[in-house]
């Protein structure tokens, strides 16, 4: 019997006989906790760890992402209670300056293909954009791991999802996850393991499939694993021979196709990234903010994109543009490119690397009957502060900018 | 940590719109304005204070309360908060239709009983009616009726009889 993509990535983990509904113990080769959550993975390490709380140093760290740096003194304290802990245990710090810990996962290239990482940030089943496993778990769980280097782990049911066809030009990653947000339910797809193919999944882009893959939360899968393409592997420097991939005879729950041929721009409307409409059917939306930014779109080339869009031109009379690069890396790139000066220009605020508005962080909240359209993931009441919250590709979102309602990037041409 | 397979309590029936309140996400259990708190007793005041209708909920529970919600409590972010909230309250187990995942575990790691009705009818107990919950089995029953759930996986229940994951891996 063949076995399904994450079979293997957890069969390959734990030499156990596995698969759907097994409970197995997993080797874990990245351990992360991040600056939330984090100080009580230290408390529950301090109170059960014992002289020898940690399993393997090279593998375990933090990454600080969510408030950063620490706005608040409670932030502060929890911040500092885990660079004390870390430093008495050799543990490495990505600090406040380093920005969201899943994205320097795979920027120091520590989660490849293949490859396992757990952490207390709920999306880092963004793992799955490089066909690796990822889990976001809480505390108690992340300490588990940080002092054995396991984590037991029911294997979910996977389900093979191909999307049929080439979106329209212009149609972004997001609007392509947007799509699967729309076509299942929350429930459809809960607890379940996704496997996408299809000419599409076969050719995006590194940031295209992290996009993609950081929504898997928001459909209530365990993951949306993208099997490793070309763009992938030169990547990380790997042939297809290194990395894992299904077995031609695995047995999924349930094979979906999904037709994105001509797909256009799309939209979450409040209350759930589920509430997906075409954009254009938002248009007489106003828009008092935008973010642009998150695990889910805030690599180099997001905002690469964004500052292109925006060169020239100016956001609407009392808009506020807030646009967060995902890390320092990206950061980096984005200045000496002079990308920055571009959304500068436009009148747009730029925030150090991290997590941006999403986790009480320090840009971003919305009050209400504020109406934000923002680039990140989750739009549920009360998620990003009392307003409303619109989920968009960047093209969707520097449009809106500029025209100060919900707008499309087509809009923007010949303006 | 109790060990009883069979919690006796009173029952929250959480509604929306004539039925069982689906997909209360964490940020409603336990907004993020509270995240930073680390001391699971301070916890319990934030419960449900950000999901409409339950604002309240916290003065109002009980030591012993159960809760009944529909289809993926608890999706949304890791914050294993959402579950020690209730711990805080003396809530005894929380009853679904389903469970999103990462607050399965968080509930099973904790040692906090969580159980998966899939069928149960919004209408199938009355609001703070007493009822009895077989955790083991995953059996919820009334004077009047009795409706069976799925039972805990071995993994749930001998981290639940342990008290927790690291006292179950000791």
């Amino acid at each position: 019997m063949g076995r399904t993509l994450i079979e293997k990535i957890i069969f390959l983990h734990s030499k156990e006989n596995c698969s759907a509904g097994d409970v197995v113990w997993m080797q874990i080769d990245n351990r992360t906790a991040r600056d939330f959550a984090g100080a009580s993975v230290v408390g529950n390490l301090e109170k059960y760890g014992g002289d020898a709380p940690i399993d393997d140093t090279s593998k375990t760290f933090f990454t600080f992402d969510c408030n950063v740096p620490a706005n608040t003194i409670p932030y502060a304290e929890n911040q500092h209670r885990i660079r004390l802990f870390a430093k008495k245990h050799g543990l490495n710090v990505y600090d406040v300056d380093a920005g969201i810990g899943s994205h320097v996962v795979i920027e120091e290239k520590f989660g490849k293909p293949g490859t396992t990482t757990v952490g207390t940030d709920s999306h880092l089943n963004i793992m799955g954009a490089v066909g690796a496993f990822g889990q976001g778990m809480g505390d108690t769980d992340i300490a588990y791991a940080f002092k054995t280097g396991e984590t037991w782990f029911e294997v979910p049911e996977s389900i093979k999802l191909t999307l049929i066809g080439t979106p329209a030009n212009k149609t972004e990653a997001k609007d392509v996850a947007l799509a699967v947000l729309r076509r299942f339910s929350q429930h459809e797809l809960l607890g379940k393991s996704i496997e996408i193919y299809g000419e599409w999944a076969e050719k995006a882009s590194l940031p295209d499939c992290i996009t993609f893959s950081s929504l898997a939360t928001e459909m209530g899968a365990i993951i949306a694993l993208i099997p490793p393409n070309s763009n992938v592997l030169d990547y990380f420097g790997m042939k297809q021979d290194d990395a894992v991939y299904a077995d031609s005879g695995a047995e999924y729950a349930s094979e979906y196709e999904l037709d994105i041929e001509g797909l256009e721009p799309l939209c979450a409307a409040p209350p759930a990234p589920t509430n997906v409409y075409p954009v254009s059917e938002l248009s007489d939306v106003e828009v008092d903010g935008v973010f642009i930014g998150s695990c889910t779109n805030g690599t180099y080339e997001d905002i690469a994109y964004a500052a292109e869009l925006l060169k020239g031109k100016k956001v609407a009379p009392g808009l506020m543009l807030k646009v967060v690069p995902a890390t320092r890396a990206t950061w980096a790139r984005l200045l000496e490119d002079g990308l920055l000066k571009d959304i500068f220009d436009a009148g747009g605020i730029v925030s150090n690397a991290g997590c941006g508005g999403c986790a009480s962080g320090q840009i971003g909240m919305t009050g209400t009957g504020e109406v934000q359209v923002s680039t990140s993931n989750r739009n549920f009441k009360g998620k990003q502060g009392k307003g409303n919250t619109y989920l968009t590709g960047i093209g969707t979102a520097a449009a809106s900018a500029v025209f100060g309602r919900i707008a499309s990037v087509h809009e923007l041409e010949g303006v | 940590m109790s060990k009883d397979m069979i919690l006796t309590g009173r029952l929250w029936v959480l509604k929306q719109n004539n039925d069982l309140f689906e997909d209360i996400d964490t940020d409603m259990i336990y907004h993020n304005a509270h995240l930073a708190v680390t001391d699971i007793a301070e916890m319990g005041k934030f419960t449900f204070g950000n999901l409409e209708g339950y604002m309240d909920f916290a003065e109002h529970a009980k030591p012993g309360d159960i809760v009944l919600v529909g289809e993926n409590f608890g999706s949304g972010s890791s914050r294993q908060h959402a579950v020690d909230c209730f711990k805080a309250l003396g809530v005894q187990a929380v009853i679904a239709r389903s469970f999103g995942a990462i607050y399965k575990r968080n509930a099973i790691n904790s040692g906090f009983p969580i159980i998966e009705i899939p069928d149960i009818k919004a209408d199938a107990f009355e609001n703070y009616e007493v009822v009895r919950l077989n955790v083991e089995d995953g059996v919820l029953s009334s004077e009047d009726v009795s409706i069976i759930g799925n039972p805990m996986s071995k993994v749930a229940r001998d981290i639940y009889l342990a008290g927790g994951l690291f006292e179950y891996a000791d």
